[in-house]
């Protein structure tokens, strides 16, 4: 087990690596940088005050250079620049470079960097946004999960009943309706006068410091109707697989009560598979968040996360991206986990 | 012209009717349901007198009853469209005047099933379908919008107006507005669902919508299989390094969030750089080879024949081939372009690459596991033992026998790509603003959402229906292909 974990770990690692690579490469491409000096700088430079420009802030290094340098595995550079100032990219902007500017300043040290749009740490600005989206899936996973196991629990009870047919359709229907459909819908009819049912609020602004019922509910159903109907229908088929299996034969043979052989016999074992669906839907998830933080103008984790792609902000999306591989990563791994703890066949073999 | 109400001459009679008919038969269809819990459950009773009872008692008539209000909606229904025809215009409302906009489309329709139920033993998977009643209402969804974007982008029926007219005065305004006076004779004379930010009629713009769904969703997913199907046969058949390099970098693709690559890929400047094109180069490449090895494999003991087919497959498909990845705009030059008659729009072929890059990893996933299930079949050893080659084997033994979820994954992959279109199209990438596609109408309309509802409605439910229709479909196929 111990080392099944450890070499789930060391892909993770790499596959992080790759990943954040990738990101560093394609927002480091000459159009990015050249966009870049124009809006920190002036956006009437010639080119070749671009081209000073970026080499004076160390842009011009090769890309793998930079990036041993933002992951904090390579020495900061220390360039003098053609306008005579010395720039470190350790060394706080307008501060001196001197001896007791650090060497090393990446990620594994815990510099983040700064964003360029909001002008605040890359570390404390994902920190705040983080904790406001994690409210947001808490509520979520609260109505998510419940939700799915009792109508895929329902529905896999008796197959092929008209229970069965009828909560397959809603589930089918669930997954067919992506969060900007949903969401849409949802604003239209309960947050406009239009059909006469304004009950609730279509933006989510003021639920960041303060989540009530008028102002959270939307975007909350919005993002858990995509997820649901694919846990449910997952639960569902575990559950009819179960409910065929032979000690459950048995048991109804032995005359045990339906309700009995559902709750007591069929459930625990119907419920393995759906857990590693849930864990596997939380990168979904992350999908749908940055759907509907747009839509509601929740300003959290995939709101942050649009602003700093389209802007380009450069060490923002960076750790972005690190934190969402990151989430999609540590999910995976958890799931093959609990699936090996919740599997008392797997588990013993 | 005075402005049209929703429901027209039949607000009073067809309509009501209607409404309370559904509404009796969802109270049943619930009170059916809760009833289901606590009753016995029972398949088949034989009476005393030799005859055979469904089921009895209260609940039985409740089923009985409840079927026949819906066979009442049908006909409703049913008679909506067809008295709506028969009224001069302006009296049936704005739902009459979308009914008869679609006309061709129904006619379409009703030949396909007329024709399809006829013949359905005969029609092997696809006739099976017209033995489920999900499968059924999921294959009329998909040809509704199937037919729709023919019958508009071909012959350029149905739409009312231009997409990409303006009329002023007819900012933002509500369903069934009125064109002010002063058009030509022959100028339809309303908006039906009224007009969007810009004064544009949204009902041409959702259904010439369509078109660019229909257009690239299928033509996406095809490529995206083409590239998992030839990955995915050698990396399960063959196992070993390949099988864990290639998994690994499906694994790598998957861990991306698809938003983010999306602005990573799509925005100008990475498209300045050619980066989309030179991925659309390696991308469009798998059909060929698909194409080339699947000939060869089969032909290849027959010299002549051999070179007579790849010939025939092969020569367009690189002739295309180069023609679409060469773009002058492009650093990716390799045709002269004197000879270059297929030209892409740039903003399409990035949605294009984008969706078949994200499409594929996962198709690859599924391909794989199937060739690791199938390998171990008898069949394939016998193959073995009678010496055919590897891709032989890949491809006209083990690929065919894959065809049942492949094909149920298809369905369900291009309602998928549907929704990352309207992804894109949400956050304004890649295709022009002004394109009448459901994702970008969606965006454009929800600016707006609080004051004006109804411009990003009808795009929203039309996708909706689509994507329903297609899950519908793979459920209704799945079900039949299990059967057997």
């Amino acid at each position: 087990m111990g080392l099944f974990i450890l070499r789930r770990l060391g892909l993770m690692i790499l596959t992080a690596l790759c990943l954040t690579f990738i990101v560093f490469w394609l927002t480091n491409l000459l159009p990015n940088l050249e966009k870049l000096a124009k809006t920190q700088g002036n956006a009437r430079m010639s080119d070749e005050a671009v081209v000073s420009w970026l080499e004076n802030r160390g842009y011009g290094q090769p890309t793998l250079i930079k990036y041993g340098e933002w992951l904090g595995v390579l020495p900061g550079y220390v360039i003098e620049g053609q306008d005579g100032t010395v720039r470190a990219r350790c060394a706080p902007i307008g501060a001196e470079v001197d001896d007791t500017t650090p060497a090393f300043c990446g990620v594994l040290q815990g510099d983040w960097g700064q964003s360029t749009v909001f002008r605040n740490p890359v570390s404390e600005i994902i920190a705040t946004r983080l904790g406001l989206t994690g409210k947001l899936m808490g509520f979520v996973l609260l109505l998510m999960i419940p939700g799915a196991l009792i109508i895929g629990v329902l529905a896999g009870m008796r197959e092929g009943s008209r229970l069965d047919r009828g909560l397959s359709t809603v589930s089918i229907m669930s997954t067919a309706t992506p969060e900007y459909v949903s969401g849409v819908v949802l604003i239209a009819v309960f947050a406009t006068p239009t059909f006469g049912m304004q009950f609730f609020k279509g933006t989510a602004t003021s639920a960041m410091e303060n989540a009530t019922f008028e102002n959270f509910l939307l975007p909350v159903v919005t993002i858990a109707l995509y997820g649901m109907g694919y846990i449910a229908r997952m639960t569902r088929a575990s559950m009819t697989e179960v409910m065929t299996a032979q000690y459950v034969r048995t048991a109804r043979l032995k005359g045990v009560s339906f309700t009995n052989i559902v709750m007591k016999h069929a459930l625990r074992n119907a419920l393995i598979a759906p857990f590693t669906v849930i864990m596997l839907q939380v990168p979904w998830l992350l999908n749908g968040v940055v759907i509907v933080e747009t839509l509601f103008n929740y300003k959290g984790f995939g709101w942050t996360l649009v602003q700093a792609a389209s802007n380009n902000d450069i060490e923002l999306l960076l750790g972005v991206s690190v934190v969402s591989v990151f989430v999609v990563l540590f999910t995976q791994l958890i799931s093959d986990i609990g699936y090996v703890f919740l599997n008392p066949r797997i588990r013993i073999s | 012209m005075e402005e049209l109400s929703w429901t027209g001459s039949f607000g009073s009679t067809l309509i009501p009717a209607i409404t309370i008919a559904s509404a009796v038969f969802l109270a049943g269809v619930i009170l059916q349901l809760v009833m289901g819990f606590f009753a016995p459950e029972v398949k088949l009773q034989a009476n005393t007198d030799g005859t055979l009872q469904s089921r009895g008692g209260l609940l039985g008539q409740l089923e009985k009853i409840n079927g026949q209000v819906f066979t009442l909606i049908v006909l409703l229904g049913a008679a909506i469209i067809v008295v709506s025809w028969f009224m001069p215009y302006g009296k049936a409302g704005i739902l009459g005047e979308i009914i008869k906009r679609f006309l061709p489309v129904w006619i379409a329709l009703i030949v396909t099933f007329a024709l399809s139920i006829t013949f359905k033993r005969k029609l092997g998977l696809y006739g099976k379908l017209f033995d489920s009643t999900i499968g059924m209402i999921g294959f009329a969804l998909v040809m509704f919008w199937v037919f729709t974007s023919i019958f508009v982008g071909v012959f350029d029926l149905i739409a009312t107006h231009d997409p990409l007219q303006q009329i002023s005065g007819i900012k933002n305004k509500t369903p069934g507005f009125p064109v002010p006076d002063g058009q030509d004779a022959d100028f339809y004379p309303h908006y039906l669902l009224g007009g969007d930010n810009l004064a544009r009629d949204i009902f041409s713009r959702v259904v010439h919508g369509s078109v660019i769904v229909m257009l690239i969703a299928p033509l996406a997913t095809v490529f995206a299989f083409m590239v998992g199907i030839t990955l995915g046969l050698p990396a399960g058949y063959h196992g070993g390094k390949l099988d864990t390099f290639l998994s690994f970098v499906a694994n790598l693709i998957l861990a991306f969030p698809v938003i983010l690559l999306f602005y990573l890929l799509v925005t100008p400047e990475i498209v300045a750089t050619g980066l989309p094109n030179f991925m659309g180069a390696f991308l469009f490449i798998f059909p060929l080879i698909f194409c080339g090895v699947l000939i060869n494999s089969r032909y290849k003991t027959q010299g002549s024949k051999n070179t007579l087919y790849l010939a025939i497959v092969l020569v367009p498909l690189v002739l295309i081939y180069l023609m679409v990845i060469s773009d002058t705009a492009s650093p990716l030059v390799v045709w002269p372009p004197a000879l270059d008659f297929i030209a892409i729009p740039s903003g399409i072929l990035v949605v294009f690459v984008s969706v078949v890059f994200v499409n594929s990893p996962t198709v690859f996933r599924i391909v794989r596991g199937l060739a690791l299930d199938i390998k171990t079949r008898d069949y394939v050893a016998a193959a073995q033992t009678r010496g055919e080659g590897t891709w032989y084997i890949m491809l006209w033994e083990i690929l065919p026998n894959a065809r049942g979820p492949l094909i149920v994954d298809f369905c369900l992959r291009i309602g998928y790509t549907t929704i990352l279109l309207g992804t894109l199209g949400f956050f304004g990438l890649g295709l022009p603003p002004e394109s009448p596609d459901w994702g970008s109408t969606i965006n454009e309309g929800r600016k707006l959402l609080l004051i004006y509802a109804h411009p990003a409605l009808p795009p929203a439910i039309a996708l909706l229906s689509l994507v329903l229709g297609l899950n519908l479909l793979a459920d209704g196929l799945r079900e039949e292909s299990l059967k057997d």
